[in-house]
Parts: C-alpha cells; structure tokens; sequence
C-alpha cells in the first residue's frame, strides 16, 4: 500500500480512528519529545521508566469504573512521583532504589486492579501494547488540552529547569526551590506519559520520551535546538510508524518505537559533529603519519 | 568594611559537630584562604556563609544580613565537578544561569543581564569563547566559567570552594591573579583550598580550620609551627614546615615576606 492508499484511508470516514490515533500520535510524541529532552539532560531516564510503569494502577482503576483513563493515569503518576520524591530525600536509601521499590509496585498493584476487570486480557494487552482504536473524542480534547498546559508550563520554568540541571547546589544557593522544582518536573514527565500511553502503550512509552532527545542531542550542542528537533523528530516517527504500522499491520506501539530507533541510529552514525563517522573523518590527520612509522616498526 | 560577619558558629551534620564556635570576619579587599585537613569543616563553613546549611547554634551575616536575605551580594563557586559540564549549553548561558534565582520566574532577562554577564566574562577574560559549548572548554577555561557565573550576580562576597583542584600550575597562577584583582576591586574573597603554597603566596590572610579556627592571620604571622602541626597533624620536622617558613632550618621564604609586604 502506497502512501496516497494511506492519506485515503485516513479520510475515509469508516475509518474515523485512524486520523484521531494519528492525531494522539503526534500530540503525544510532541509533548514528550520537548520534556524528554530534560529527562535526557538531566540523566533521569529511570525515573521515566518508573513514571511510565506508575500509571498503570491508576489507568486501570479507571477503566474498572469507567471513568476517563488519562485522569485515573495523572492520578496514580503523580503521586507515585511524590512518594519518589519525598522518600529519595532521604539520603541512606538513593533515589533509583526508591524509585525501583514504588514503580514496581505501582505496576503490581494495576495487574492486580485490571485482574478483577470483566474482559481482562484483551484491556491488558491494550494498555501495555498500545492501540489505534477505540480513541473517544473525550480523550482526544483532554490531550489537547493538557499538552499545551505541559509545554506552557516547561517553557515558563525553563531556566529554572536548566538551572537546576545544571548545578543543584548553585541553584539551591541562589534561592531556586530545587525540591519544588524536582517535583513540578517528575509531575510534567507523568503527564506526558499519561497522554501518551492510549497509542503507544504502557511498556513502550519510554522510548517516546526518551529516544527523540536522545537523538536531537546528538545532532546539536544547543538546548534550544535540541528542544525543536526532539518534538520534530518524535512526531516524524509517530506519523511513519503509524504509516507502516497501517500498511503492514504491525502494531503500532512497537512499530513507532523501532522507527524512533531506526532515526537514533543514523543519527548516532551520521550527525555532523559527534557522529560516527565525523568522529572518523576527525580522527584521519592523526592517524595518517604515524601509519607508515607504525608499518615499519612492525616488520 | 565588614563584608562576612560569622559569630560563634557551630554546625551539626549527621549528628556529628563538624564546626565549632568559629568566628570569622572578611572585608572587602580581603583575600582569605581557609586551609585544613579533609573533613576539617571547610566546605561547610563555605555552605553556611552561603546559606544552605542551618547552622546549630551561633549567627552568620552578610553585610549585616542573614545569608538568605543577602543572595544578590553572594557568588559562589562550587568545586568543579559540581557542574554538569555535558550539558548542551554555551558559555554565555552558562553565565547567564548564575543570574536566574534573581531574575524569578516572570522576568525574562534584560539588558542589565546580559551587561552583567559580558562584565563577568570580561573580568574572566573569556569574551572570546562566550558562543563555544561549555563541554569544549579546557580545565581551567571551566573554572572561569563558574567563576564568571558567580561573577554575574555582581557580589559583594566571592566564596570559592577548591578552585585549583586538578589544574596546572600556569592555570592556577592565573586564577590566583584573577582572585587577587577581584579582592583589590573592593570584593571580599574566600577561598577554600588545599594548595598551601598558593594560599601562602596568593592569599592576604590564612585561616587554619581544624573544626575551629586554629590560627588566623596573614602568611607571615603564621610562621609559629604549632597551629600548622595542629591543623595537619604532622610532626615538628614535616616539610610542610619549611614552606611555611617554620622550620628553624629554613627562613622565612622571600616570596611569602613580598606579597604580604606589597599588599
């Protein structure tokens, strides 16, 4: 199926999820690309990885009662971030220990919240895996909506985020609200998860936050480009994924993440100052007039 | 003019006294090194000046303020590694970012910003490199760098915390220049430090922490070998005795006499 089969298909009304799984798709990979790129700045990834795996006993909650599953997510997120946060003050137990006791935990509790659900396995599968169909419009004006509070909110805290990444103690010294800000940071990143888990699923979401800043950052040395191409990038691999993942049928949560991974790797072969192959093409002079000298001492 | 006012300090970490009825005034001009062994309560002096450490019992003020009131008068260099230098940011941000505290959510930064920011970058002789990625910098350039950020907020008092750690000594003798001008600019500068020949060649006064203040005074009233075996721990016939003119074998090095002579 050629890419005009797919723009068809994507106005076809018999297939109105389509352009809504597309649409959730990118705003999702938009929001989580621009906070990612902090997570990835400040070496928080785990704690991603933890976020991600919180939300599920909330997601799951709302689904037994029926109740909006972003809501029930945000919830549970959140106050397992809070949990982190306010335990890892503690300074005898670090914070990816912390973080490894209450995210598993989380996750645990949601199996056995969902577990009681009528129609079990299927809603498992979706939540984990992800899943272009079934979106209500609902969802869709709520990751609207959250999404732009979440980018207004990052771009209104930006130097303080910066700041602190970049010297906590400093920042601490010069009056910053270093835990608040921790805080309004671990919260961002679960919101951005939360919208993200409907397409992409719960196990994978990580990769959204993660891997379009990880990549940006290797293309640049600056934070603001970083932070425009990290979105730029996400939403690339969330309309190609969905693209393929719809003419192949694959699924597209999985299909996503490998497309991200597949634009990681070039990036990481062929970006301009610190790829492979510039670090090679570098490295050349150096190499060139020792290799005769080298070649003679051997024989 | 009285810039550092500390009273009777005495400060508690992890249930363990780590200062103890420590007094200690800094004026402007001066340059003051504080030296002592590992542990001796050097960087927690620093850290209470600053105010991120509740102290027990006892008072610090700058300019006659508490510490937390007196922010746009602090700068504050942290040891080097304290600062994430992978981070995608060039210098002149990186200098900017010493500002953001004052500037407050609201502000966006203005004109007077980045004046200040070229005014530090200036003083530190980095004008050249303020585009250039921080990850790119040499050693030194970096320790600049902190020193220019601290430099930004256009403090009365500048606290640096082991400054020469893992330079060069061309590298250090240039920071020592820089610290010494900003002290004879009217800054009130204090330096914790392990390099004793720097602080006794560089430094206007000395300060012996042990816990307490040992001893304090300018490198040539310090030439008794009883506070420095104290501090350090080492016996009467330690070569750090001959450095500081202490040891009956050696007089009083030249050096030390003309630097306290000529300031």
């Amino acid at each position: 199926m050629g890419i005009a089969d797919f723009v068809r298909d994507l106005f076809n009304p018999d297939l109105a999820f389509l352009p809504k799984a597309l649409l959730m798709a990118v705003m999702a990979s938009v929001v989580c690309g621009v906070i990612g790129c902090h997570v990835v700045l400040r070496g928080m990834a785990f704690i991603g990885d933890a976020v991600a795996h919180a939300v599920f006993p909330g997601v799951a909650v709302a689904f037994v009662l029926q109740g909006s599953l972003v809501i029930g997510g945000a919830v549970a997120g959140v106050i397992t971030a809070v949990l982190v946060a306010v335990f890892s003050q503690n300074r005898r137990v670090k914070e990816d220990a912390v973080i490894g006791v209450f995210f598993v935990a989380a996750f645990a509790l949601g199996i056995v919240i969902i577990s009681r659900a009528p129609g079990y396995a299927g809603s498992l599968q979706q939540f984990l895996f992800g899943s272009i169909t079934g979106i209500p419009d609902r969802d869709l004006v709520t990751v609207a909506v959250t999404g732009v509070v979440l980018l207004s909110l990052t771009f209104l805290l930006h130097r303080q985020f910066v700041a602190v990444s970049l010297d906590r103690e400093m920042a601490r010294a010069t009056g910053l609200a270093v835990f608040a800000l921790d805080l309004v940071l671990y919260v961002l990143v679960t919101l951005a998860v939360v919208i993200s888990l409907q397409t992409i699923g719960n196990i994978l979401v990580l990769a959204l936050l993660i891997t379009p800043a990880a990549t940006a950052r290797l293309l640049t040395d600056r934070l603001g480009v970083m932070m425009l191409l990290a979105p730029l990038i996400g939403a690339t691999g969330a309309v190609v994924g969905l693209y393929v993942s719809w003419t192949w049928d694959w699924p597209v949560g999985g299909t996503i993440v490998l497309v991200l991974t597949a634009m990681f790797l070039v990036a990481w072969t062929a970006a301009p100052r610190h790829g492979l192959l510039a670090r090679r093409r570098v490295a050349t002079p150096d190499v060139h007039p020792r290799a005769p000298a080298l070649a003679e001492g051997a024989e | 003019m009285t810039v550092v006012s500390v009273r009777d300090l005495e400060v508690d970490l992890g249930g363990r006294r780590v200062l103890e009825g420590v007094n200690l005034d800094v004026d402007r001009g001066e340059f003051v090194a504080l030296v002592g062994p590992n542990g001796a309560g050097k960087s927690t002096l620093l850290r209470s000046i600053l105010g991120v450490l509740q102290p027990t019992c006892g008072r610090v003020s700058v300019l006659d303020r508490p510490p937390r009131k007196a922010r746009a008068s602090l700068g504050y260099v942290p040891q080097r590694h304290e600062f994430a230098w992978d981070f995608p940011i060039d210098v002149d941000h990186a200098v900017l970012s010493g500002r953001t505290g004052l500037l407050g959510v609201r502000r966006r930064p203005g004109v007077d910003d980045w004046r200040a920011v070229t005014g530090a970058l200036e003083r530190v002789g980095l004008v050249d490199l303020r585009r250039r990625p921080v990850g790119e910098l040499s050693g030194g350039q970096r320790q600049r760098v902190l020193v220019a950020r601290a430099l930004a907020v256009e403090p009365d008092l500048l606290l640096l915390d082991e400054p020469y750690t893992g330079l060069d000594l061309p590298t250090q003798e240039l920071l020592a220049g820089l610290f010494a001008q900003l002290a004879a600019d009217g800054h009130a500068v204090v330096m914790a430090t392990h390099d004793l020949l720097g602080a006794l060649t560089g430094c206007s006064r000395l300060v012996l922490l042990d816990r307490e203040v040992v001893a304090d005074g300018a490198p040539v009233e310090l030439t008794d070998p009883a506070p420095w075996c104290r501090t350090f721990a080492v016996g009467p016939a330690h070569p750090l005795l001959a450095l500081i003119g202490a040891s009956p074998l050696v007089s009083v090095p030249e050096r030390v006499a003309s630097v306290n002579g000529g300031s």
